[in-house]
């Protein structure tokens, strides 16, 4: 007998939307694999990204309180971006916590504050799942081999796990790539540059500063003797892949791909041809794909 | 009002008290640990280490602090405020100086980072989301560097990481209101 899916609603952002879009699919994907409906926010906007909290507070939370007004009542918000994530639960904390700015946002987008809504992370639909047992009840056989069982990874989070003060007592479920990938049989190489910050926009505007930074860390994982990095944030996986400039870097996996994979899905034509430090050879020598 | 030397504004304690408004940080907490600078991984590139910063607003040397490079070359990774004994936010604090040096016409410790930002702000009011192709372009052209990442650009054209047509809100009035209502 078939489950019916849970509905879930999803903030992609502008980055899965767009430049990494192989994460977006590979997650909806994914998702669906373990029983869960991501249905898109109806017109969603740009969470405000960096800049806006930069240089513009006042915009920056109206630009993400519209996403917690436009949240369906009935089921929970979830985003994978780490960036966005923070800009939505900080929102959600200050309205939560402010009556005036509640009133304000309340006229302003005509509907009540949705103060009991659940946002949450990719991460914390994981949390509760044990994925071995699940590929078993699906009717595969984890005796023969684990999905994963031939791959060295370093698991590589830049700054998600670090929130602002205010925020540090929300779950940000560290180790949590760890677990998931080593019970599928994935072999974790520890490093000491999982939590370094990546850079992020300053990519855009200061290259020369993010280049020996993102060059440190991938020659610390070369060192390492692992095949890949896997990430959970795609801002990093796009400094990883563009500001590199050493020759002969490992490829850098979204972790919503090595876990489709894992889950057998094999529709992933348009996914890794999208990198620009190209998974393939390592992925079929390892016959994942 | 801006005079030359340290004071700079009509009334210091305005400032700090702006800071301490803005950010809800009191910054007079920080005892000069230095870890967050230890663990800053841009520390490199500032002119004055984070924990440097706040010694200048605990001193009144805030002209020296809304100038600097450091407020614009923080990315607000929070690394620093994880490892703060005190808690301190200083993600926060970065974001109150920034914008408090923009409405006091301060000089711009790096313009092309405000470049950037403005950029970016201005693709959301358009679209109500980020462009990046555009976004791109108009920083090349606003900060007349048109070709460095040329080869950068068209490698991620061809891997399709750019899309050439923005992705847009339906409802761009409502974007428009929230930015709007900023300038109320």
């Amino acid at each position: 007998m078939k489950k019916e899916l849970v509905k879930i609603s999803y903030f992609p952002g502008c980055s899965l939307a767009t430049s990494a879009k192989e994460n977006n699919i590979s997650l909806i994907k994914f998702c669906k694999s373990i029983g869960y409906e991501l249905i898109e926010l109806e017109d969603w906007n740009c969470c405000g990204s960096s800049s806006a909290h930069s240089i513009d507070s006042k915009t920056a939370f109206g630009l993400a309180s519209r996403n917690l007004f436009l949240a369906p009542f009935d089921r929970p918000l979830l985003a994978a971006c780490p960036s966005c994530i923070l800009r939505l639960l900080q929102t959600h904390l200050h309205i939560s916590q402010n009556v005036d700015l509640q009133n304000e946002y309340e006229k302003m987008f005509s509907k009540p504050f949705n103060r009991d809504l659940k946002i949450i992370h990719f991460f914390e639909i994981l949390a509760n799942i044990n994925l071995p047992d699940f590929i078993e009840s699906q009717g595969h056989n984890k005796k023969e081999k684990l999905p994963l069982d031939c791959i060295k990874f370093l698991p590589y989070y830049g700054c998600m796990l670090a929130r602002p003060p205010e925020m540090k007592n929300i779950p940000n479920y560290h180790g949590l790539i760890e677990k998931i990938l080593s019970s599928l049989g994935a072999e974790v190489v520890r490093w000491s540059y999982s939590s370094r910050c990546c850079g992020t926009f300053l990519s855009v505007s200061r290259p020369e500063i993010v280049t020996p930074i993102i060059n440190d860390i991938m020659l610390q994982a070369v060192a390492s003797g692992a095949d890949c990095i896997v990430t959970a944030c795609a801002m990093c996986h796009l400094n990883m892949e563009i500001r590199c400039s050493i020759k002969n870097p490992i490829p850098t996996l979204h972790f919503s791909e090595i876990l489709s994979l894992a889950m057998g899905i094999k529709d992933y034509k348009g996914w890794f041809e999208r990198h620009i430090v190209d998974p393939v050879p390592m992925l079929k020598q390892k016959g994942l794909i | 009002m801006v005079q030359n030397g340290n004071k700079i504004l009509e009334s210091d304690r305005d400032i700090a008290s702006q800071v301490i408004n803005r950010s809800n940080v009191n910054f007079n907490s920080c005892y000069h640990c230095r870890c967050c600078a230890g663990g800053c991984p841009f520390v490199k590139a500032m002119d004055y280490a984070p924990h440097a910063i706040i010694r200048l607003l605990q001193l009144g040397f805030y002209e020296k602090a809304l100038k600097s490079s450091t407020i614009w070359i923080c990315v607000g990774c929070n690394t620093c405020s994880s490892v703060c004994p005190m808690s301190i936010d200083m993600s926060a604090i970065m974001d109150a100086l920034r914008q408090i040096a923009l409405e006091h016409n301060i000089k711009v410790g790096q313009p092309s980072i405000l470049g950037f930002h403005t950029e970016v702000l201005n693709s959301i009011e358009r679209y109500g989301r980020t462009h990046k192709l555009e976004i791109m372009m108009r920083y090349k052209v606003r900060t007349m560097d048109l070709f460095s990442d040329m080869d950068l650009g068209i490698k991620m054209l061809t891997k399709r990481k750019l899309d050439l047509m923005p992705s847009k809100v339906k409802d761009i009035q409502a974007i428009k209101n929230i930015f709007k209502s900023d300038q109320d």
